[in-house]
């Protein structure tokens, strides 16, 4: 009993924990490559969920379906956002970036409420509904779907990343932005692939989400927040440490909800993030 | 000479336009003098409600409610058979209408004092209403209470707002205390009436002032009850992403009844985990509407099955009252939108407010709150089951009573009090 309770403690935690890795790393990415924090980066969650509901609402397709066109379109957003507001502000002061992207976190937030108004809306019934019983351990199918998503783009992002000339580029820009100038690589054009990938993460954890969790115009907020301490948990700019520090939150909040108290669900992953930030301030697996 | 001549012409200039100065500066001061009762025309309230933020779906639906209400008063509902519908306006006061002055609060207790002082000082309102969160109201009745101006609230339900004796605040709506009780009255109701077996019982709460209250409510009535044991007492963080820990330790535990403050959010949320986990206790009970709510049920279709709400209204009770019915109409054609508890007992804090406001005769503070406090409420004016209206003198209205309501086939039914019930009560609770 204790060792099955033991597992499906570390299994929930597992599964939630793949999830705000999958939202921290698009966070990392485009700290790591472009130099900004995206406020609005809870929001983009948000419009991949409104997305994902829409087109099972109107057109009957499973969130499953909708999935690989959410990121497609996610990815153009990333970029038109990067093209159309974030290129005017780079050279400007660190605060015109902030306010950028936290004007557009409140813009967009506003929208979805004129929109879609401030209900409550939930998938009911998908591909993935149900659960899944492996000895005494129950397994909630969108959860698990969520986690192998999660862990495939996050493994797939990384394969990109390091095994890809692209990729290559991207780090390039991120380790050495005048070296990377140099070399003949064009910041601009990586800057733009930094936040159109950033985006479409975010839209496949949109997507996944959706699976069980209800979209409404604040969703994102609930989210994001727990990105932010990842992405500082594992290191700015670290896409390695943004997954390890995501899995960590995720368990972690699981067993302390458990053995602790429920309202105290978040005291010891602040804690070992306070610690980190104290004791090694470049996170986990950041860079010096 | 030419100054001279110029000194007489504007005197005799002014000699023949005397009596039209006259008159004008009489007209002037006549409309001076007459404007304080041309105020009395339009009677001002702000009303503080939670518009953007966590819970703006429930802020919006509430003031919706008060909105209605508003109309109903104005005269834009002159068929109806609820007060002021007929005449329009207040004839106690010539007639006058109302006018509503909105704020959003955003839940939070500073900006919710901070409107409340805005609406008193700049836009002179003579009476408060809202808060839904209990802990604006507590900020807001403060503000209130220093500025002496009568703030009602029909749905903010944690009990110490009442017990601190303030004589600006008046609360229409039991408190937590009162309605604890009635889960305990229900669950023993049960076990005596229909050979039930409900022994432990878990309480779910969430973490606000609300939340809170009713969880330590809940755990002071064991003692009256000995009957029942405690199992559990979680509180967890509103707004939270997951709630699987707090499932598991409600599994591990293998409560009879689990007992829930939530609002609409981390209800769904808990009930889709019940669902994933396999969790099925006799009966899943709670407070306030969040489980019986339009959110809830558009959400979990039919998973939202079964769920039992202590409520205070019902659109079945329709039959016990025709003016539930009637408002219940007005609400669903107006924002095209069932109504559901927590609207319907803000329309009835409305109408008690407004009711006093046209005793007193004034917009006069003092003497609303005079009205108010003699405020007797017969319960067929009401569109809630209660025996009536009537503040004790902490501002509390002492003729509240609470019903349970449990959905079937995706509709809310009354089934407790036995004699009231509108539907057979399913126990225990069937699978989701």
């Amino acid at each position: 009993m204790t060792v099955e309770l033991l597992i499906q403690l570390l299994v929930s935690g597992l599964g939630m924990g793949f999830i705000f890795a999958l939202i921290a790393i698009g966070l990392a990415l485009i700290y790591g490559v472009v130099g900004v924090v995206n406020f609005a980066h809870g929001e983009f969650l948000m419009v991949s969920m409104y997305a994902t509901y829409l087109a099972f609402a109107l057109g009957g397709l499973d969130p499953l379906v909708t999935l690989p066109f959410v990121a497609v379109a996610m990815f153009g957003f990333g970029i038109a956002v990067y093209y159309v507001l974030m290129r005017r502000v780079l050279g400007a002061a660190l605060h015109a970036q902030i306010f950028a992207t936290f004007g557009l976190m409140v813009f967009m937030q506003a929208a979805a409420q004129f929109i879609f108004g401030a209900d409550y809306f939930s998938i009911d019934h998908s591909l993935l509904s149900g659960v899944l019983h492996i000895g005494g351990i129950t397994l909630p199918m969108p959860q698990i779907a969520a986690a192998a998503g999660a862990l495939l783009c996050t493994v797939g992002l990384y394969a990109f990343v390091f095994r890809t000339g692209p990729g290559r580029a991207l780090r390039a820009v991120s380790q050495d932005r005048v070296a990377a100038l140099t070399m003949g690589i064009d910041a601009d054009r990586m800057n733009a692939l930094a936040w159109g990938l950033a985006s479409a993460c975010v839209g496949v954890a949109g997507s996944l989400l959706s699976n069980f969790y209800y979209v409404f115009p604040r969703v994102g907020a609930v989210f994001v927040l727990v990105a932010y301490v990842t992405v500082a948990l594992g290191g700015f700019g670290s896409i390695s440490g943004a997954l390890v520090a995501g899995i960590i939150m995720g368990v972690l909040q699981v067993m302390s909800g458990f053995f602790l108290t429920s309202t105290l669900k978040f005291v010891p992953v602040y804690l070992l993030y306070l610690g980190v930030v104290l004791f090694r301030p470049r996170g986990l697996l950041g860079r010096q | 000479m030419e100054q001279h001549l110029g000194v007489r012409m504007v005197a005799g200039d002014l000699c023949r336009k005397l009596p039209l100065l006259l008159g004008v500066a009489l007209i002037i001061a006549g409309a001076t003098s007459v404007s304080p009762a041309r105020g009395q025309d339009v009677v001002r309230i702000g009303a503080l409600y939670p518009l953007s933020g966590a819970v703006a779906k429930s802020g919006e639906d509430t003031l919706n409610a008060i909105r209605l209400a508003v109309d109903v008063i104005n005269g834009k509902y002159p068929d109806s058979n609820l007060p002021f519908a007929k005449p329009g306006g207040l004839p106690g006061l010539k007639g006058a209408k109302i006018e509503l002055i909105t704020a959003d609060h955003q839940g939070s207790p500073e900006i919710g004092a901070a409107e409340a002082e805005r609406m008193i000082t700049q836009q002179k309102v003579v009476a408060l209403i809202g808060t839904f969160h209990s802990s604006v109201a507590l900020t807001v009745s403060q503000v209130a209470e220093r500025n002496e101006i009568p703030f009602m609230t029909g749905e903010s339900e944690a009990t110490p707002l009442t017990e601190r004796g303030y004589k600006w605040l008046f609360r229409t709506t039991p408190t937590s205390l009162n309605q604890a009780r009635d889960f305990f009255v229900f669950l023993r109701d049960l076990n005596t009436k229909r050979d039930q077996k409900v022994k432990t019982i878990a309480i779910v709460h969430e973490n606000t002032l609300w939340g809170q209250e009713f969880g330590t409510a809940m755990e002071s009535y064991f003692k009256e009850f000995p009957e029942f044991t405690m199992v559990a007492n979680i509180g967890y963080q509103q707004g939270t992403t997951d709630v699987t820990s707090e499932v598991q330790r409600l599994i591990s535990l293998k409560p009879d009844v689990v007992v829930h403050a939530s609002y609409d959010a981390e209800a769904i949320l808990f009930a889709k985990t019940y669902k994933q986990y396999n969790f099925a206790p006799q009966g899943i009970l709670a407070i306030g509407a969040a489980f019986g709510s339009t959110a809830f049920r558009n959400a979990l279709k039919d998973d939202a099955n079964f769920f039992l709400v202590r409520e205070h209204w019902s659109l079945d009770l329709a039959g016990t009252n025709p003016l539930i019915a009637q408002v219940a109409k007005m609400y669903q054609d107006k924002y095209n939108k069932a109504m559901d508890g927590t609207p319907a007992r803000s329309f009835q804090g409305m109408m008690t407010l407004v009711d006093a406001i046209n005793r007193a005769g004034s917009t006069e503070p003092a003497a609303i709150q005079k009205a108010l406090q003699q405020t007797d409420l017969p319960p067929a004016s009401l569109i809630m089951p209660w025996e009536g209206v009537k503040f004790d003198a902490k501002g509390q209205n002492t003729k509240t009573r609470g019903i349970f309501v449990q959905t079937i086939n995706g509709k809310p039914a009354t089934v407790w009090p036995f004699e009231m019930a509108q539907s057979k009560l399913n126990w225990p609770k069937p699978a989701m």
